[in-house]
């Protein structure tokens, strides 16, 4: 692993974390993208305004990252269409059941020393691992 | 006004999850894989994220937000079931096709089927948790 290797995460973490600490510290709110999201979808919250504009933001900064930054987005998902669609069904439920994501938990959660975040993210940072080796070892092609 | 900051601080999370290599599903796989060919780069983005993130969470903790509002409540610090098996669901889904929900939303600025679908599938997945805690809330009113 080179210093050039680390630039882009050292950079890109800095951001992320800017913009959970402004959103924080302007707000109040909790950068959790899940959180955000299901606030979106199911709208009963109090807090539509900030989250689908958080979102709405997300999104806005995907599509500039296509226009201005294409290597930064794969040209397809990776994984087989079956494959993405239960991998999507688990990461939707799991946040929500869990009450948060790498962005709730692994951030900010983290961020806060709350120790329900930081046992959540070793848990789902662990079995991501395991899923991962034991899909290799099983012959899966992730690719 | 707190919805333009919003609007703001999430294309710049966008931003960041694009230029730290979140946003592509086969460096996240390769980081996940610790016992192979393994990527650790993405330790990093959590090592720069969070540090900074508790500096503001700690400078201002128990204050007012500064576009008004109540401040935000404490971190919790309680363990239960529901957390270890949802963290557990979502590693699986995360392990198996290395995205995540912010990755999902930025996955449209170059969009696939499979980009679609894993996106829509989370969104499923999300409704179907709340008709799960809807039917178990009726069982067990509290």
């Amino acid at each position: 692993m080179d210093m050039t290797s680390i630039q882009g995460p050292l950079t890109g973490g800095a951001m992320i974390g800017m913009a959970a600490a402004g959103l924080l510290l302007l707000t109040g709110k909790t950068a959790g993208v899940s959180g955000a999201l299901y606030g979106v979808v199911t709208g009963e919250r109090g807090e539509f305004p900030w989250q689908f504009a958080f979102v709405l933001g997300l999104v806005l900064g995907g599509v500039m990252l296509g226009q201005f930054m294409p290597q930064a987005l794969p040209a397809s998902a990776g994984s087989s269409l079956p494959l993405l669609g239960l991998g999507g069904l688990l990461v939707g439920f799991g946040a929500r059941l869990g009450g948060g994501c790498t962005s709730g938990h692994g951030v900010c959660g983290m961020g806060r020393l709350s120790r329900r975040s930081v046992v959540a993210t070793c848990s789902f940072m662990a079995v991501a691992m395991a899923t991962v080796f034991l899909v290799r070892i099983s012959g899966g092609s992730l690719s | 006004m707190k919805a333009a900051a919003a609007l703001a601080f999430g294309v710049l999370f966008a931003w960041g999850l694009g230029i730290s290599g979140m946003s592509r599903p086969e460096v996240v796989l390769g980081f996940l894989d610790i016992l192979g060919d393994w990527n650790p780069a993405l330790m990093f983005v959590m090592g720069s994220a969070v540090p900074i993130y508790m500096a503001a969470w700690f400078a201002r903790v128990g204050k007012r937000p500064l576009l008004g509002g109540p401040a935000p409540k404490g971190a919790r610090h309680d363990l239960d079931g529901r957390m270890f098996a949802g963290a557990a669901l979502f590693g699986v889904g995360w392990g198996l096709c290395g995205i995540c929900p912010g990755p999902a939303l930025t996955l449209l600025g170059r969009p696939s089927a499979g980009g679609l679908l894993f996106l829509a599938c989370m969104l499923c997945g999300m409704l179907l948790y709340r008709v799960v805690d809807a039917r178990r809330a009726g069982a067990n009113p509290a």
